[in-house]
Formats: C-alpha cells, sequence, structure tokens
C-alpha cells in the first residue's frame, strides 16, 4: 500500500471550506427557515455538519485515498449507527400513542 | 521405530514448546504470547463459571418446593441476576472467542501472533478489572435487577450494587471491544501466503463475524450502562420517566447490543462445530461458502431483530410487526448452517470421538433452540409466553445447549494441541452423554412449565408446578456432573495424559501443522497454503489409511 | 515477541504493520462512532419529545464561545494534518512545531469550555439538587445577563410554562438538556485530554527525531483520533447551540 501524500495546499483548501461551512451555518441558524417547511432549521444544520464532517474524513483523515477495505469500515460504522437510529426511530415515529 | 495403522507412533513433547519456554509468574502475567493469554482467559472465564454455576445450583434447589425455603425472596432476584450477570458477560460472551479464538486464530492463519500482542494482554487486565468490580458488586449487597438492568428499577429504585457492577460491566465491555479488533485487523493483515479469504477455516469466519458484533455493538451497552451508572449517582433522568425521561428507550439501547450479545456467544460455538464434523467425517464440509457467508449474515441481521424483546413494552405496534418478521430472518442462515453440517455428517465415515459427540448434541439443541425462538418471535404467541419459563428455557438451549456445548466440545478437540496431551477418551465421551442427558432433563421441562404459565423471576410456584421442577432440579445435578468431569479429567491429564503428538485426529488446518503444543513463534518457518480448506482427500501427509469422502456404495444407502 | 528497529515481531514487514495499524486505528474509531451514537439517540428522542424546553435551554448557551470553539479545534485539525504532511516529507522540525500548535489549539478549545461551564455553574444549569431554570430571572445580577437578556428570559419562561404546564415541568425537561450537553461535552472533552495526553507524547517523540517518512503510524494515528473528536464536535455544536436561534 503505497502512501498518499496530501499537499498542504488541499489542507488549506479544506480548511477554508470548512469555515465557509460554520459561517454559514451559525447564519442559518437565526434565519428562520421553518415557516417555509417544518424543520428546515434543523435539516440545515445537520447538511451542513455532515458536509463538514465528510470533509474531514475524506482529507484530513486521507479516507479519500485509502483502501477499499478502509472506506468499507468506514461505511461500516456510519451504517450501524443508521440501523440504530432508524429503526430506534421507527418505533417513536409509528406509534399511535404519546407516552408523555 | 516404523508407523503403520495399527501400531501408531508413539509421540513425545516438543523440547521447547510456549509453555516451558519461560517460567515464573512474571512470564505468565507479563506474556504477549496469544497462547498464554488464552489460557489466562481459560482459568478466569473458569472461575466466573463457577461462581455463575453456584447461584445456578441455589436457584434450582430453592425451587423445589412451591414454598421455597432455601432463600428469602430479595436473595432469590439476586441470586437470579447475579447468575445472569456472570454467566453472559463474564463467562459466555469472552468463552470461546478469549479462549479458544485467543488460541487458535493465529494458528489457523498462520501468524506469529495476533497484530496487537500488548493490546491482548491489556483487554486480560480490563476483563479482570471489570470482574473484580462486579465481584465486589456481589459482595457487598449483590444485584437485583436482573441481568437486564431495566430502568428506573436499575437507576432509582433497586436498594442493591448496582452501581459497581454496572461500573465492572462497563470496564469489561471493553475487553471485548479489544478482542474483536485484534481479530478483525489479524484476520485482514495477517494471514499466510495463500492463505486466502476461502481457505480460511470456518472457525477464523466465524470469529470474524463475531467480532463485527465485539466492535460495533458493545459501544452501545458501554454508554448505556454508563448512563444508567450517572443517573443513579446524579439522580439525573434519561431513562426515568418520572423526571421526564424514556425507559424503552433504554430498552432500546440495551437490546441494540445484548441481542446481537446473544450472537456474540452461540457464532463462535457454530464455528467450532464446523471444525468438528468434517474432521470426524473425514469429509470436506458441504457448503463452506454457505456457511462463511451465513455466519456473517448472521452477525449483520442480528442487528435488525433487538425489538422483539420489547414487544410488550409499549413498542409501537407497527414497529413491533417489523421486527416480528426480521426476527424470522436470523432462521435463513442457521438452518443454511444447520443443513450443511448434516449434509456433511451424510455418508461421512464417522468416528464418534467426545468432540463430535458434543457437536451432534449441539446441532440437536440448538435446533430446539434456534426453532423455539421462532415461537418467541411471533408476535401473536410471544404475548402468552413472553417472560415465562418458555423464554427462560429458549435461551439455555441456545447458549447452554449452543455455546457451552461448542465450548466443551471445542476445547476437547483442541485440548490437544493446548496442552500436547491426550484425554481419556472413554470418561470423556461419557461426560458428554452425561452432559446431554442433564441438560435436556433440567430444560425441556421449563418449556412445558412457561407453557403452562410460570413466569420467569418468581422466587415460588403453584403446587402444580413441582412435579416439573423436581424434574428440572435433579437434571442440573446431573449436569453439574456432566461439568465436573471434564475439568477434573482435562485437568488430570495435563500431566499424565498420552503425549498427543501434532495431528491426533487427523485434521486439515493449519494449527495441526505444528507440534502441540505449539512454540512460541507458533511456526518454524512461515507456512505456505496451497491447499483448500478441510480437503481430505489430497493430503496425504495426514496419513489417512481409507480413501476420504463417501466411501459407501450407493446400494447401501437409500433405505 | 522481538522488536528490530521498528519492526515489531509478529509483522513480516513494515508495510504490513503500518497497514495493521491504521486498520486498527479506524477500527478502533468506528467503536467511538456508535459511542457517542448511543448518546446521539438519546439526545434525538428528548429534542423531539421536549423541543421547546431543549430550544430554550439552547438558548442560554453563548453561541459566541461555541462558534470560537468550532473556529479553534478545526483550526487544531488542520494544524495535526500539517504535522501528519511534515512527517511524511521528512521536515522533522515541523513536525514538533504543527504537533505543539495543535496542542495549545486543544488546550485553548478546553479552556473555553471551562469558561463555559463556569457560567453554567454560576447560572446554576449544572444538573443535581440545585439546578435551577429560574435562578437568573429570580436572582437579577447573579448571572452575566443584561437587563433586555433578562426580560426577555422571563417572557420566554411564562410562554414555556403555558406551553409544558408548570415551572416544575420547565424544569425537569431543562435539566434533562443540561444533562445531555453536560454528558456530550464532557465525554468530548474527555476525548480531547486523552488525546492532549497523547499530543504530548507525541511531542517528546518528536523532538527526539524519531518520525520519519519511513516511520510515523504514531503521528497519522493520533491524527485519525483528533480529527474524529473534531468531527464529534462539528455535530455537537449545530445540535446543543444552534437549536432555533432565530
Amino acid at each position: 500500500m503505497s502512501e498518499h501524500i496530501v499537499s498542504p495546499k488541499i489542507y488549506l483548501g479544506i480548511f477554508a471550506a470548512l469555515m465557509i461551512l460554520t459561517a454559514t451555518t451559525v447564519y442559518a441558524a437565526t434565519v428562520d427557515l421553518n415557516e417555509h417547511f417544518p424543520g428546515l432549521n434543523v435539516i440545515v444544520a445537520l447538511v451542513i455538519a455532515t458536509c463538514k464532517a465528510i470533509l474531514v474524513i475524506l482529507f484530513f483523515m486521507h479516507a479519500y485515498y485509502s483502501s477499499k477495505r478502509t472506506k468499507l469500515i468506514i461505511f461500516s460504522g456510519f451504517f450501524w449507527l443508521a440501523i440504530m437510529l432508524a429503526l430506534t426511530l421507527s418505533d417513536y415515529g409509528s406509534r399511535t400513542w404519546d407516552l408523555h | 521405530m516404523s508407523t503403520s495403522p495399527t501400531t501408531p507412533a508413539v509421540h513425545q513433547l516438543p523440547e521447547e514448546h510456549y509453555l516451558n519456554s519461560t517460567y515464573g509468574l512474571r512470564s505468565w502475567l507479563l506474556t504477549t504470547d496469544h497462547k498464554r493469554i488464552a489460557l489466562l482467559y481459560l482459568a478466569s472465564v473458569t472461575f466466573f463459571f463457577f461462581i455463575g454455576g453456584i447461584f445456578a445450583t441455589m436457584i434450582r434447589i430453592h425451587l423445589l418446593t412451591p414454598n421455597g425455603y432455601l432463600v428469602t425472596p430479595e436473595t432469590y432476584n439476586k441470586l437470579f441476576t447475579m447468575h445472569g450477570v456472570a454467566m453472559i458477560f463474564f463467562f459466555l460472551i469472552p468463552s470461546i472467542p478469549a479462549v479458544l479464538g485467543n488460541f487458535l486464530v493465529p494458528l489457523m492463519i498462520g501468524a506469529k501472533d495476533l497484530a496487537f500482542p500488548k493490546i491482548n494482554l491489556l483487554s486480560w487486565y480490563i476483563y479482570l478489572v471489570g470482574g473484580c468490580f462486579v465481584l465486589y458488586s456481589f459482595a457487598t449487597g449483590g444485584l437485583d435487577t436482573g441481568w437486564t438492568f431495566y430502568t428506573p428499577l436499575s437507576s432509582v429504585y433497586s436498594n442493591s450494587a448496582v452501581t459497581p457492577a454496572v461500573i465492572g460491566i462497563f470496564i469489561n465491555g471493553f475487553s471485548s471491544i479489544l478482542t474483536g479488533l485484534n481479530f478483525v485487523v489479524t484476520i485482514h493483515t495477517m494471514r499466510a501466503p495463500g492463505m486466502t479469504w476461502f481457505r480460511l477455516p470456518l472457525f477464523v469466519w466465524a470469529q470474524y463475524a463475531t467480532s463485527i458484533i465485539f466492535i460495533l455493538g458493545t459501544p452501545v451497552i458501554a454508554i448505556t450502562l454508563l448512563l444508567v451508572g450517572l443517573e443513579r449517582m446524579f439522580h439525573l433522568g434519561f431513562f426515568n420517566p418520572a423526571l421526564g425521561g424514556d425507559p424503552i428507550l433504554f430498552q432500546h439501547l440495551f437490546w441494540f447490543y445484548s441481542h446481537p450479545a446473544v450472537y456474540i456467544m452461540i457464532l463462535p460455538a457454530m464455528g467450532v462445530i464446523s471444525e468438528i464434523i468434517p474432521t470426524f467425517t473425514r469429509k470436506p464440509i458441504f457448503g463452506y461458502t454457505f456457511i462463511a457467508a451465513s455466519s456473517i449474515a448472521i452477525a449483520v441481521i442480528g442487528f435488525f431483530v433487538w425489538a422483539h424483546h420489547m414487544f410488550l413494552t409499549g413498542e409501537s405496534t407497527y414497529a413491533a410487526l417489523a421486527f416480528s418478521l426480521l426476527s424470522y430472518l436470523v432462521a435463513i442462515p442457521s438452518a443454511v448452517k444447520v443443513f450443511n453440517w448434516t449434509s456433511t455428517l451424510y455418508r461421512g465415515s464417522i468416528s464418534y470421538d467426545t468432540p463430535l459427540l458434543y457437536s451432534l448434541g449441539f446441532i440437536g439443541l440448538f435446533l430446539i433452540g434456534g426453532l423455539t425462538g421462532l415461537f418467541l418471535a411471533c408476535l401473536g404467541l410471544d404475548i402468552h409466553i413472553h417472560d415465562t419459563y418458555f423464554v427462560v428455557a429458549h435461551f439455555h438451549y441456545i447458549m447452554v445447549g449452543g455455546a457451552v456445548m461448542g465450548y466443551v466440545g471445542g476445547l476437547h478437540f483442541w485440548w490437544p494441541k493446548i496442552t500436547g496431551k491426550l484425554y481419556p477418551e472413554f470418561l470423556a465421551r461419557m461426560a458428554a452423554v452425561i452432559l446431554f442427558v442433564g441438560f435436556n432433563l433440567t430444560f425441556f421441562p421449563q418449556f412445558i412449565l412457561g407453557y403452562l404459565g410460570m413466569p420467569r423471576r418468581y422466587h415460588n410456584y403453584p403446587p402444580e408446578f413441582q412435579v416439573l421442577n423436581v424434574m428440572s432440579t435433579a437434571g442440573a445435578s446431573i449436569l453439574a456432573l456432566g461439568y465436573l468431569l471434564p475439568m477434573l479429567y482435562l485437568t488430570w491429564s495435563m500431566r499424565y495424559g498420552k503425549v498427543a503428538g501434532p495431528n491426533p485426529w487427523p485434521a486439515t488446518g493449519l494449527e495441526w501443522r505444528t507440534p502441540s503444543p505449539p512454540p512460541t513463534e507458533n511456526f518454524d518457518v512461515t507456512p505456505v497454503v496451497d491447499w483448500e480448506a478441510y480437503d481430505f482427500k489430497n493430503r496425504p501427509d495426514l496419513g489417512l489409511t481409507q480413501p476420504s469422502g463417501p466411501a459407501l456404495s450407493p446400494a447401501h444407502g437409500d433405505d | 515477541m522481538h522488536r528490530t528497529g521498528d519492526l515489531y515481531g509478529q509483522f513480516e514487514t513494515l508495510e504490513q504493520q503500518k497497514e495493521s495499524a491504521t486498520l486498527g486505528m479506524w477500527t478502533f474509531l468506528i467503536t467511538e462512532i456508535l459511542f457517542f451514537g448511543g448518546l446521539f439517540l438519546t439526545y434525538t428522542i428528548n429534542r423531539h419529545t421536549y423541543a421547546d424546553v431543549f430550544s430554550f435551554s439552547s438558548r442560554t448557551i453563548k453561541l459566541s464561545w461555541g462558534a470560537i470553539n468550532t473556529v479553534v479545534l478545526i483550526g487544531s485539525s488542520l494544524t495535526m494534518a500539517m504535522s501528519v504532511w511534515s512527517a511524511q516529507v521528512g521536515k522533522k522540525k515541523l513536525v514538533t512545531i504543527f504537533l505543539i500548535l495543535t496542542l495549545i489549539l486543544g488546550t485553548v478549545f478546553l479552556g473555553i469550555k471551562g469558561i463555559e461551564y463556569h457560567d453554567k455553574y454560576v447560572e446554576h444549569h449544572i444538573p443535581g439538587a440545585s439546578f435551577d431554570m429560574y435562578f437568573c430571572t429570580n436572582n437579577p445580577g447573579a448571572c452575566n445577563l443584561t437587563t433586555e437578556e433578562l426580560a426577555q428570559e422571563r417572557t420566554e419562561l411564562k410562554e414555556l410554562e403555558d406551553k409544558v404546564g408548570g415551572p416544575v415541568a420547565v424544569n425537569a425537561h431543562s435539566q434533562l438538556f443540561f444533562s445531555l450537553y453536560f454528558g456530550m461535552t464532557g465525554l468530548h472533552a474527555l476525548h480531547m485530554i486523552i488525546g492532549a495526553g497523547l499530543l504530548l507524547w507525541l511531542i517528546v517523540e518528536s523532538m527526539r527525531g524519531r518520525f520519519s517518512p519511513r516511520w510515523n503510524t504514531p503521528v497519522e494515528n493520533v491524527g485519525l483520533y483528533w480529527h474524529f473528536v473534531d468531527i464529534v464536535w462539528i455535530y455537537l455544536f449545530p445540535l446543543l447551540y444552534l437549536i432555533d436561534r432565530h
């Protein structure tokens, strides 16, 4: 497995992108997006966070350049998290009563 | 001395091997040799098996009479809780992976050790620290929440020593995680030249599947129990309805790990069976790829079914329906395995040696345990038998009939490799039969009890249930004998047993190509694998005198 | 197992050793995903059930500190990545410098977190017997809030009471928010502290010139860990600080 050296230019670019996304998410939180679509504020915040996370994983953590095996392992971590969240929320979302 | 089929070779122990290469307590407590660490684990899980066994004995004695005079109801609650905690977290989960897996995975793939030997040793120490916390909890007030730690009983109302127990299990989780991590990395990167994925012994596949659960499930129970502990210590309200929390959320988080944990116990045992059966039928295993894939399938599907433990808790009916259907899916890969084992037995040249007896016992008991699992996965039926002795019988068929039979069978199968000595075969066969009989007598009556409506976790019962309870207790005493016997003769054989030689059965795996006991570095030269798994036909080195494979003429069968 | 130079005895080649180490680190990190995942799930469910109280409680945390900390932490990820690069190209001095920068930024993050915790302590927002969402409004001057902010908080609390059924419920549910806030940020901070310890070790090793293009696995793996901790914060920031700021 030959090592891929990521150049500092890319790191700086990613850092800039992360800063812009951070500014965007802070700004988006101060605007009422929910009036356009219920829950849009949360969706925007999480989508931006996910974009940031993906940038960090792909470039800072070199996942973009790593083997399929490593990619599979990363994927399985998030996939299992998704199983846990989705199946648990499927219970809460489909209840015909409210426990609280 | 000449070697012929009738006069077997007289073997001698190798001069230097992993057991005698260094001496002294230090050389054991600071060892990084996976084989020695396996033995450290063997000693410690056996200790916890004893602790759990004592609690089980007291439970069964108490239930001899309808009113139970042995212990008070409060103590009874503690007994079944501590039995569960000791057996599940400190015996069943680490048993096969940490003992047999630790010993065998590097040997089977042709590596010198696991990828991270120090982490391997660390995981044993973590296990010990976790175990000490739990023992402390047992000794100072016990534990009465049930092994499931349901909130808010565990987090608010229980007066027993929940906090140390929760801390102990939290710590112990990291031991599992590190073992799983070590196995995954080792199996990926340390295979010998030629040892491709589809030449791996099925035991290794099973360990890999188990490790998936270790890695992806255990962190969730860790964080959940951490929250329970925090809730108890600081009066927080994550899972306490009185403070706005949600106990059902606890159950979701708990079972997200604890259902797959059942597969942590059974998958390695299935791996053991997949090794034993081809060896004693002298046949390649039937459907290698299917068995390998079904291990992975069980590990993955096992994560989609957890809420079938919660049908009666107030979870959504629609979710319950989905979980019920998903639970049926697990039956498919499990059945694939059973069919393949049975097909391997078909027309094999079978020798009924002790490990095979355990395997046959495993297949029968696992079948009953698995099929009654389908009863419980069925939404309508579960309402009737939920929280009855039917459930208790079901999971004991899986865990004791399945996992423990696999573990003891595997211990016998690899004992000559581990110690270099043979155990007394006749006694061992007797023990296997005693175990099988004792087990069924203990737990089959519990199916009936449960179906008749005897709830689990009760310290007394109506008099009409006494006959079945007495049968169960009687069976338990036979079962105890079945466990004690191997402990005695296996220990005896370490000193007085006949020398086994490198490959006494003979079996095809790489681990049998190195002396017994193996040298510290496992192999003198890194092995190169140029044969398929379980290929008895093309292995003249095994010295099999009969042609392997289906030996019977077609006219002989099909009656 | 004996060690020859940088190669541990159980491995055949340095490549195999590096591959195993990287794979091991990633495997460890996915266990961390699930570990934090349990908390995120608990948060999601409670956030959904007690949406109004949660967004009110979230607004009592200072956005500015959270935003600054986000910048600081992402900055530390940059310096960490740069130290990995320096090791890969063999600039031994730069490795040390970037590691020290990373450690400084990490410490700044923890310091700011400390200030935030202290604010919450003053405001009686730490879950436990003395928890009181009404402390600031009942004791004007005790908290570091302007009169307008206090007036705003009063009206919002009134509205909330009408929605959830009284001050007891407001207190109970916001205590849940703060339990999760401290649970999640506390666990994150613990990871930062462990990371800082690892950085210290790396700095010492790096000053001895241990890391070269041939062998720099510790720098890379601690880097992976550090970036992971950064990712956790990338989610914590919007979830805890940015609920309905409008």
